[in-house]
Order: C-alpha cells, then structure tokens, then sequence
C-alpha cells in the first residue's frame, strides 16, 4: 500500500464505500456519497464565487482607479512642466524685446553696450550666454560672450534664413560652431531706412537640464524635451542621446497640443506617455513613466489582497470539507442505526406474524384433538365396560374416525410448515391466488365462525410472476389480519387482483370494517405508530408491510372513510426480479 | 335419575363420540350441531343441562346461550371451547352460563358439572313449584 493509500485510508470516511441502492428496508435512504459531493459542491459554491467575484471586481475598480490617477497626475506634472519651460522661454523672449526696444543699434553696437545688456540679463532673468548682432547679410559683426565667434557668416544658418522672413525665432537644441548643445532667440529689428539688423542670444541647458532633473527626482519616470522631428533635446536616461531620435518604438504625431496615452518601450515595458506642445517653440515636452513603477504600491496591496483570499479559499475548502464530511458521517451512523432498527424491528414482525398464526393454529387444531380425546375415551369405556362384539364392531370405525382426526390436524401443520418455509426470503414464480388463499387458509376457520365472508376475485389475465413469496405472505397476512380485526361478526372482506398496466399488478384488500380516521390516515405507515397499543399492538405492521412493499418495488396506499371501511392498493412490479438483480449488481459494484 | 342434557356442537364426530360416553354413564342425552337445530329442540323438550360450543357457524355459541335464557331462564348452560378467552368468558358468566370449560375436556369434569347444573336446576325448579304452589295458597285460599 503506497503511502497515499494509507493516508486516503485513514481519513476516508465510513460512507464513503456505501452505494445508494443497497436493497432491503434495510436501503439506504440517501446516497451519502452523493449527498457529500452535492453538499461539498454547493457550499463552495455559495462561499467562494461570491468572494471570487467580489476579489475580481476590487482587482478591476482598483487597477482603474490607479491608472486614472496615474495618468492625472502624468497630465498634471506635464502641464506644470511645460508652463515652466514655456515662461522660462518666453521671459528670455521678453527681455531680449525689451533691450533691442529701448536700445539703439548704436548703443547696441558700441564696444561695451553688448556686453553690459549681456552683463545685465545674466544678473537679471538669468541663463544667457552670450549676445550677438547680425546685420542683414548674415555677418556677425557685434559678438559679446565666452566664444569667438565674431565676424563669422551665418547667412546660411536655417535660423538666420528663418528669422529674416518670421522675426523671431527660437532654435531648437544645437551644437552649431561651437559644439555644446545650445539655442538661441533672435529677434529682427527693422530701422526707418527699411535694413534691419538681428539680435541674438544664446541660452545654455543648463536651466532646462536642471529643471527636468528635478522632475526625475520626484520618482514618477522622466521628463524631457524633444523637437517636431522626434529629436531628443535635453538629456535622458532611458530614451536616448541629446540630439539623437527619440528612443521609442513608436513616435506620437504630436499633432494636439496636450496627450497623456499608453505605450510600449524598445523592451516592451508598458509605458504612460504623455507630451505637450511649447507654445511659440519648437518644442514638446514629453513625460514617459514605467506602469510598473508607477503601480508598485498598488501591486503591493494587491499582492497582500490576493495572499489573504489565498488563504481564506484554502481555510474555506478545508472548514467545508471537514464539517460536510462530519456531518454526512454523522447521517451515515444515524442511518445505519435506523437500519438496524427496523431490521430488528422486521424480525419481531416476522415473529409477531408467526406468533398470530401459531395462535390460529392452535385453535385449530383443538378441534380435532376433542374428537380424538372423546373418540379415545369412548374407546377406553368399549374396552373397560363393552361386551367382545361391540368391540369388534366398534374399535375400527372410531380408530378410522381418529386417523381422520390426526389428518385434519396434519394437514394444518403442513399447511403451517409450508408457509413457515415460505417465510424465508426467496424469489421464485409467483401466483398470486395461490398466496392470497394461503393466507385467507389460516382465517378460514375465524371467518366461518365469525360469519366473515371472503370473497377473492383474480382477474384470469394476472400472469405468474417472479417475487419474493415469503414477504408476498407476510404483505397479505398482515393487511388480512387488520382487515379482520376491523370488521365485525358478519362483515365483508373483498380482495381483487388486476393488472393496473403492462408491467404492474394491482392487488386491493378492502374491509367494511370501522375505518380509519383521516388524521391517523396519514400516519398508519408509520413505524410505532398504533391505535392497539393497550390492546398489544405493536405499532410495527403497517410500516414493516409498507417495508416489504418497497422491497419488492411495489407501492402500497390506503383509502378509508370512518364506519365505511377500508382499501389499501398493493401495486407489484411484474418485472420486480430485475430491479433486484440490477440492485444486487449494484451493490457488488460499489462493495 | 337419569339427567337430560343436550350436547350442541358444529363437530358431528365430537358431538357423537361425547354423548355416547355420556350415555355410558347413564345420561340421557340429545345432541344438536348447531344452534339454531338445539334452539328448536328445547322448545319441544326441557333439559336439566345444555352443553354448548362457543365457537360455532351461522350463530356462535354467546348467542345461543342468550337465546336460551330468553326463553328459559333456568335453563343450565355449560359452556365448552376451543378458544377460552378471559373476555369471552366473564361475558358469558354475565350472561347467566353456570360455566366455562376448555377443550379437550375431561369426561369426569364434565359429568360433575352436569350433575350440579342437574341439581340446581331441581333446586330452581322446586323453588318455582313452591312459589306456585305458595301463590295458589294466597290467592286462591279456600
């Protein structure tokens, strides 16, 4: 035996091997293997769909819920961002407006003027570089800054074209001549004589890095400025080189002003994007966070979540099976109790029928038994008192009466023997008559003195059957037996036996006895259940004949109305031997 | 003298074999298998006993026995069954049966009570005899 035989062994509960259909009254009454199995099914049922479901639902209203947080507070950070980056902008703008408004191009263009406008906006709003002045050949013919960059033409630069037609304009991120990432706002100023000249300052990353490092610190993913072109501007950890593409698999068109939307990286983690167009410059601001991230504290509570239904489903299932198994067991033992019960219950019907027709018996045969003992005493007065002849004459005629005495009394203890032997349970061919006389033989001599006249009515259509004689006798014996002691001196006992269809015989014993009222009607089948207890009646007959009845699968049912009478129908399965075997096979199956 | 008692009883051989042993110890006995026959015997002669079967076809023995002592109630009647029962018995005692003996009985048993049946019966009807002749003597004084 493998251990896990063992182990099945040990907790395997007692009902576990018991079939439904074990025959006998004896049967159980459930299939306590089913019984366990349908308990089980349903009580998880009941317990762990609705906890399933409510456990799905909090997973999708609170998975919902953080991603609409998520993506809120994505657009919130954005929109801060990119009104940062866009004033930040658009204050340079403003300065550089306001030196190249209040200053001529000859304040301008002297030696120091540059310098102290640079000197001033440095120490003012900050973040210039340096400051140039174009005149409208592209010559940069006034440069104040840390680069040399004086008197280099610029006439083919695409900001410089740009700034002529627009003028303004704001670069995007650049390494231009000097080869450190940059950009620059230019300005035209036109003069009365229809020339013009360009102011240009250049703005260092310094402030953009800055405030986008700020954002990565705050630890919701990366902030970042990239061109229309998808061209990275300011610096990134994840999503690719300053001034190379952007590195996404898939780019967003850009063509709203204000996105917040789901993606992929490279590596197929699943992204929160969202992005958002500079007003009046060339750039968008993009912030990319990982999902997962973003939700970590949200799969925490999660994972506690689900750990904890883990653990109440286990706990469930286990509570379920151990009281389902208890209390089926406990059913089991009460049903084996039950049982016993009436099996020893059936036994003291058994005797108790023996008993009433013992009795019926000996009355009997204290008939014959006053003739032989007067035939004998008269036989003893002939031999005492009597002359040779009268002897000789006498002696045979009473022994011939006496031997007829001893036959009479024969043939009732045969009769008894037989039905005695039929008692045992057998199953054999059947008539139907037949059994039905036998009984009624044993109130024969009860019907005649009591006046009772019994009329038996087969109809010639009820076929020989296979059935258990023995109970069929007991069935008929105990509702003869009722039947007589309802009625009284010269009453009627009427029994017919039909076919009620193809396969059903339809017996009825009906009495016009003193009838049985409605409200013990219901209850007669029932065991222990008497009107006769003071009168020595069991309580036991019907119930062990109703008994009987389901074991031959047939169907017993009662009609009665108080000082009319009684009817109970006995329906007999023709086929009853079948249903048997069926069971018996059954039975061997499951043992 | 010789008692006359009637034996009434459904068994012919019973009925039969008894009242010849009766007769053997000089008695004179009548016998009746049923009881309607002993009722229309004691109509045409009067018996010191009757000796009844309780249980009996077309009119049991209870019956009888009330019949009998409807039409004379001196009439001794000795009960004899096959099946005593302790009610069967106190009701036949009720209704005036001097007693009840159980089948298979004893011949002797049987003749003894015959025999007090027999002289009670004289008793009862010395009694009555007196009475009449007592009533004669008052109303009819001359």
């Amino acid at each position: 035996m493998s251990i896990t035989e063992a182990i099945m062994a040990k907790f395997k509960p007692e009902f576990w091997a018991t079939g439904g259909g074990e025959p006998g009254s004896g049967r159980r009454v459930l299939n306590f293997r089913r019984t366990w199995e349908q308990a089980i099914l349903l009580m998880l049922g009941v317990s762990l769909v609705p906890l399933l479901a409510l456990a799905h639902l909090d997973f999708q209203v609170t998975r919902n819920h953080a991603e609409n947080e998520m993506a809120l507070r994505t657009g919130r950070l954005l929109n801060d961002n990119m009104r940062a980056v866009s004033f930040f902008l658009q204050e340079r703008r403003a300065a550089l407006q306001f030196v190249i408004q209040t200053h001529t191009l000859a304040e301008l263009a002297d030696e120091r003027g540059l310098a102290l406008n640079l000197e001033g906006l440095r120490s003012s709003v900050g973040g210039f570089v340096d400051l140039g002045l174009f005149d409208g050949s592209g010559r940069h013919f006034r440069y104040s800054g840390p680069y040399s960059l004086q008197d280099l033409d610029y006439a083919a630069e695409s900001w410089f074209q740009e700034v002529v037609t627009a003028g303004v304009h704001i670069s995007d991120f650049y390494r231009g001549f000097r080869d450190d990432p940059h950009l620059v706002i230019a300005l035209r100023r036109d003069m009365d004589d229809g020339s013009f000249y360009i102011l240009r300052a250049t703005l260092s990353t310094e402030w953009f890095n800055a405030q986008l490092a700020q954002f990565k610190r705050s630890g919701y993913g990366e902030a970042f400025l990239v061109n229309r072109q998808g061209i990275v501007q300011t610096p990134t950890m994840n999503y690719g080189e300053v001034l190379q593409r952007v590195r996404l698999p898939e780019l967003p068109s850009f063509t709203e002003e204000f996105r917040v939307f789901p993606g992929v990286d490279e590596d197929g983690r699943e992204l929160i994007i969202g992005y958002a167009v500079i007003p009046d410059a060339p750039f968008i601001l993009m912030v990319i966070q990982r999902k997962s991230e973003v939700l970590r504290s949200w799969v925490q509570t999660r994972l506690v979540i689900t750990a904890f239904v883990a653990v109440s489903i286990i706990l469930i299932i286990l509570v379920i099976l151990g009281v389902t198994t208890r209390l089926v067991n406990k059913l089991y033992q009460a049903d084996h109790e039950r049982i016993k019960a009436m099996q020893e219950a059936e036994q003291v019907g058994k005797l108790a029928s023996v008993g009433r027709l013992a009795a019926g018996v000996a009355h009997e045969i204290n008939n014959p038994l006053a003739i032989i003992n007067e035939k004998a005493g008269l036989m003893r007065d002939l031999l005492v008192h009597g002359n040779q002849e009268t002897r000789l004459v006498r002696m045979p005629v009473l022994l011939d009466a006496i031997r007829e005495a001893v036959e009479r009394c024969a043939v009732i203890t045969r009769r008894l023997l037989g039905f005695a032997r039929h008692l045992e349970s057998r199953w054999q061919e059947v008539r139907i008559q037949d059994v039905i006389e036998e009984v009624l033989a044993f109130h024969g001599k009860e019907a005649e003195y009591r006046n009772i006249n019994l009329c038996v009515d087969v109809a010639p259509e009820v076929p020989v059957f296979v059935s258990d004689r023995g109970k069929l006798q007991q069935i008929f014996l105990n509702l003869v037996s009722n039947a007589f002691a309802a009625i009284g001196d010269g009453g009627h006992i009427y029994i017919t036996g039909t076919m009620k269809n193809e396969a059903q015989v339809l017996v009825t014993v009906t009495d016009d006895g003193t009838g049985i009222p409605a409200v013990d009607l219901k209850r007669i089948f029932e065991p222990f259940f008497s009107t006769r207890t003071q009168r020595g009646g069991t309580g036991l007959g019907l119930s062990i004949t109703y008994g009987l009845v389901r074991e031959l699968g047939g169907n017993i049912q009662v009609e009665s109305a108080v000082g009319v009478g009684t009817r109970f129908f006995v329906t007999l399965p023709l086929n009853a031997a079948k249903l048997q075997d069926g069971r018996e096979e059954n039975a061997n199956s499951v043992g | 003298m010789a008692e006359k008692i009637l034996l009434v009883d459904d068994e012919k051989d019973f009925v039969e074999a008894l009242a010849e042993r009766m007769r053997a110890r000089g008695m004179d006995v009548s016998t009746a298998t049923s009881a309607p026959d002993a009722l229309a015997q004691t109509d045409k002669e009067s018996f010191d006993a009757i000796v009844l079967d309780l249980a009996m076809p077309e009119m049991d023995g209870l019956e009888a026995l009330k019949r009998f002592k409807e039409k004379n109630p001196q009439l001794q009647v000795i009960l004899l069954t096959g099946r005593a029962t302790v009610e069967k018995g106190v009701q036949a005692m009720k209704l005036g049966a001097l007693d009840l003996l159980e089948k298979p009985a004893d011949i002797e048993t049987l003749s003894r009570k015959i025999k007090d049946a027999s002289a009670r019966k004289m008793v009862l009807v010395n009694k009555a005899a007196e009475e009449k002749i007592h009533d004669i003597m008052i109303n009819k004084g001359w």
